[in-house]
């Protein structure tokens, strides 16, 4: 299990070689990046800030990665989530599943990711020419949670 | 118990945590006693339904008890990932 709450970036490559070193029976890993966007009119210097519930944060993802075992027979596991100043372009959200087969691996990511979004206690605020503002929840997030039952 | 604010909450009401002293039986009940305490506490919990509510670490509702509870959180709908 690998669930980590970081300011730092990640390197996707060297988190997929750490979570299939010692396991040869993986044959999928797929992986999830989420990025900072850009803001339409936002101006040159936009900034992004994560906050998140340090006390609740891991135990809230490790909540999401069992609920992910539960469903699908899954090798390995990692959510990396990254906190503090991000600029865009930078990496925010890390998320890998594997398995023995492809169809467990890619809906495994795909829950993990619309349950790291309802329910996990992060926080963005966005900073640009027009000042700054916290982002707000989407609906459709909800809806896509939703779906899994 | 430790109340905790997050996001605007936490800017709204001008501090991210503070011990309460309270026999509030449920979160609403406790929401209640906050708003009655300043304007700032009644502002940021006017709308309640841009609230969102964690006891002990784990997400609850407005009718959750709080006999036992030691830490109540208060935030926004989350916008991680």
């Amino acid at each position: 299990m690998a669930v980590r709450v970081q300011e730092a970036d990640f390197d996707i490559a060297a988190e997929i070689a750490a979570l299939t070193a010692t396991d040869r029976d993986i044959g999928a890993v797929v992986s999830f990046t989420g990025l900072v966007r850009e803001i339409a009119g936002g101006g040159a210097d936009q900034r992004m800030t994560l906050e998140h519930y340090p006390a609740m944060t891991e135990r809230a993802l490790a909540e999401i990665e069992a609920q992910a075992r539960a469903r699908w027979p899954l090798s390995g596991v990692a959510i990396i989530h990254r906190v503090g100043p991000l600029a865009p372009g930078d990496n925010i959200v890390l998320v890998l599943a594997a398995s023995r087969h492809r169809h467990a691996a890619f809906e495994a990511a795909a829950f993990l990711m619309d349950y790291l979004k309802t329910r996990a206690p992060f926080w963005k605020k966005e900073a640009g020419a027009s000042g700054e503002a916290w982002v707000d929840a989407r609906e459709s997030d909800e809806a896509a949670v939703a779906r899994w039952g | 118990m430790q109340v905790l604010y997050f996001a605007w909450l936490r800017e709204r009401i001008g501090a991210a945590r503070e011990e309460v002293q309270t026999d509030a039986a449920t979160v609403a009940d406790l929401v209640g006693e906050l708003r009655a305490r300043e304007p700032r506490y009644a502002a940021a919990f006017s709308d309640m339904s841009a609230v969102r509510v964690a006891v002990d670490q784990t997400m609850a509702d407005m009718a959750a008890p709080l006999k036992g509870a030691r830490e109540v959180a208060f935030f926004p709908p989350v916008t991680g990932g």
